[in-house]
């Protein structure tokens, strides 16, 4: 993972709640045994023409399509973002494209914690500042936000300044890049431990040893 | 730790699972067993070859094939066409095997969607923590454990550690009463109860919260209903929905393949009464709700909190809660085809699905069989019925319920995900109209350009009948 500090960039709006996973990354495309190439599936039906004799051509009127949002790194959204399904595709898709945070009200526990694994970082401003940011960069594509992790701000050059709260551990490993597994395994003379203490409590266990012997028949009832 | 203190259920089995709290990092919490499919696995396994980590524990890890498997046939499922996705089944027998990862292959007479076989086998089991690269999950909590979705890095580290760094998640009681013994009125089900409770909360209600749901309504509830309603709490935003461990959990679990047996039953039951939350332990958040007022819901819009009740009509921009909200009427009334004042039951529906792993149990099809029988589906209408896992499918068989459906125009199927999320090829086609008993509405859910409403079993089934939605109470039922 990328560490990151400050990252400073034009700002595309997508003045929607509840941005749902399977708009940023249609299921068809969860089909890959791959880890990276998603890029070009971000809001793959948003970005196309639904209809007509169009359809299926780039649809000019989505902003990502606009050659004057090109390259930014920041996305707005309204409240609730990432909802929906666990895919982690969608944060893949997300960072792939070049996106490095996204602001918004508020954020989906399962896509939070997935932006998080894949050095995205997730700014969540109040309804007011999200919306007083929505309608400068909708205004000019040309404005620039700044956000800076360490300091936990968002910046504009119009006086715009906003504070985002970050789990402290989470902010260490944006800021670091670091690997969540590895860390864990910092720990494992706890796990050790904490495994041997729980050997007895088999009601715990998946599959119990006195009960590996497989039935023939079902229970009654399914 | 005082044991005097009230602890909630939550409190309790997430205590239980911590390896450790070190200073400034999230909580070490142990996962007891990770369920895997083809969809979100392969780049986890991948990782692990990758770094040249091992699998720490295979024996907690049990995987099966559901999210792309065809329907259609026996023939279908044996020789996948679709390359991609043949490409993912085949990664994941390989990894299986390479893993040593027990795992029910389409063949195999215990395969079935993800959250139906882990109850069958009896590898779910009251307080342990249970994830899966899945958001429905949450669907296990209906046994008292805490189980649920997690992404495919989270996967990979659970594969490598048996551990997930979490934070605790607030706690969220919603206490649903019934009428005497917990009954709800004709035609409500629990599917209508959770539809009700993300319609009141909105899908970002219980974020940041493990939900447990508790009253009269709930306990009365077989174990095929309570996991309707656990499985959707991730569309209410929750990290996990539970519901405490009874007499209803432990006949369900009885005998099963992986249940204890013979004196072990009898002690890991006694652990699993311990469960249940303590008198006096509090809750960050409450909401009540009186189940005798409810009727059967459908969803209207784009998002599972768009939902009405059957004898109302579609909302209107005014009933929109916020301006926000108003944005999101108005672009899900032109995706929806609808116009804001509508009486649902004058929507005309082209096709009707009976699945999922919210809907797609035997006491989902029983009642809709009970519906269907006598009657034909609509000549406008195509409906399937997609049992949940070959469990089910066997079981629906011995009862005559395929030759309910299948006499009545349904198609029958082979058990996985199909159309509740519409990776294989049962989809949509752009503008169709579904009914379908599913957990999701959202665009192009079922298919790019499709209309999703969301609704119970015996609704999906009466508005297969008559091919509009119907007001399931009225019901004339033949046999």
């Amino acid at each position: 993972m990328q560490p990151i500090k400050i990252l400073t960039s034009t700002a595309a709006p997508l003045p929607l709640p509840n941005i749902d996973t399977d708009q940023i990354i249609p299921k068809q495309f969860l089909k890959r045994i791959e880890r990276t190439g998603y890029q070009d599936f971000l809001f793959y039906d948003w970005r196309r023409i639904q209809e007509g004799p169009d359809a299926g051509k780039p649809d000019p009127a989505f902003v990502l399509n606009k050659p004057e949002y090109t390259g930014s790194q920041i996305l707005i959204a309204e409240r609730n973002f990432g909802c929906g399904s666990s895919r982690e595709h969608a944060a893949w898709a997300i960072a792939q494209y070049g996106f490095r945070a996204v602001i918004a009200p508020s954020f989906a526990d399962i896509f939070f914690s997935n932006a998080g694994k894949n050095g995205i970082i997730l700014a969540a401003l109040s309804e007011a500042e999200v919306q007083t940011l929505i309608a400068r960069s909708t205004a000019n594509p040309q404005h620039r936000i700044s956000i800076d992790l360490e300091a936990q701000t968002v910046r504009d050059d119009q006086g715009f300044l906003a504070h985002f709260p970050i789990d402290p551990f989470r902010k260490h490993c944006l800021l670091n890049g670091l690997d969540d597994i590895g860390l864990t395994l910092l720990h494992e003379d706890k796990l050790n431990a904490y495994e041997s203490q729980r050997q007895s409590a088999f009601w715990l266990d998946p599959k119990p040893l006195n009960a590996a012997s497989p039935t023939s028949t079902l229970p009654p009832g399914v | 730790m005082s044991t005097s203190t009230p602890r909630t259920m939550f409190e309790k089995v997430w205590q239980q699972h911590v390896v450790t709290e070190p200073a400034g990092e999230p909580t070490i919490l142990y996962i007891d067993l990770q369920l895997v499919h083809e969809v979100t696995s392969p780049q986890a396994f991948e990782g692990l070859r990758l770094s040249g980590r091992p699998l720490r524990h295979p024996e907690r890890h049990v995987a099966t094939v559901d999210h792309n498997v065809p329907t259609t046939s026996i023939a279908d499922r044996l020789v996948i066409t679709d390359q991609i996705a043949n490409a993912q089944v085949s990664a994941l027998r390989k990894n299986c095997a390479d893993f040593g990862v027990e795992l029910f292959d389409v063949q195999d007479t215990d395969q079935g969607i993800v959250h139906m076989i882990g109850p069958e086998l009896g590898l779910t089991k009251p307080g342990m923590t249970i994830v899966c690269g899945d958001s429905h999950t949450s669907t296990h909590g209906a046994f008292g454990a805490l189980a649920f979705g997690i992404g495919t890095s989270e996967v990979e580290h659970v594969m490598a550690t048996q551990t997930l760094p979490q934070s605790r998640a607030k706690s969220f009681l919603i206490q649903v009463e019934g009428g005497p013994n917990g009954a709800l009125p004709a035609g409500v089900t629990a599917k209508d109860i959770i539809l009700d409770i993300i319609g009141r909360i909105g899908t970002d209600g219980a974020t940041g919260y493990v939900i447990e749901y508790a009253g009269s309504a709930i306990r009365a509830l077989s174990m095929e209903g309570r996991m309707t309603i656990c499985n959707m709490s991730i569309e209410a935003g929750a990290r996990a929905g539970m519901i405490a461990p009874d007499e209803t959990t432990f006949a369900y679990l009885k005998d099963r393949r992986y249940a204890p047996k013979g004196a072990a039953w009898d002690e890991a039951v006694a652990h699993w009464r311990s469960l249940a939350t303590d008198p006096g332990a509090t809750y960050d958040r409450e909401l009540h709700i009186d189940a005798t007022t409810l009727a059967p819901s459908v969803t209207w819009g784009t998002s599972p909190g768009m939902v009405t009740s059957i004898d109302a009509s579609v909302p209107t921009l005014d009933q929109a809660r916020s301006e926000s909200d108003q944005k999101s009427f108005t672009r899900a009334y032109e995706y929806m085809g609808l116009q804001p004042g509508t009486p649902m039951q004058q929507i005309k529906v082209d096709a009707v699905f009976v699945g999922s792993c919210t809907n797609g149990r035997i006491e989902d099809l029983r009642i809709a069989a009970r519906v269907v029988n006598g009657y034909h589906v609509a000549t406008t209408v195509r409906a399937m019925v997609v049992p949940g896992s070959q469990a089910v499918k066997r079981q629906a068989e011995a009862e005559g319920l395929d030759r309910i459906f299948k006499s009545a125009g349904f198609e029958w199927r082979e058990p996985g995900c199909s159309m509740c999320l519409a990776m294989n090829p049962d989809i949509l086609s752009p503008g169709e109209r579904c009914a379908s008993t599913s957990n999701r509405n959202f665009e192009g859910r079922q298919g790019r350009g499709g209309r999703t409403h969301l609704l119970s079993p015996a609704m999906a089934a009466a508005a297969a009948i008559t091919g509009h939605f119907t007001d399931v109470r009225t019901w004339r039922f033949k046999a």
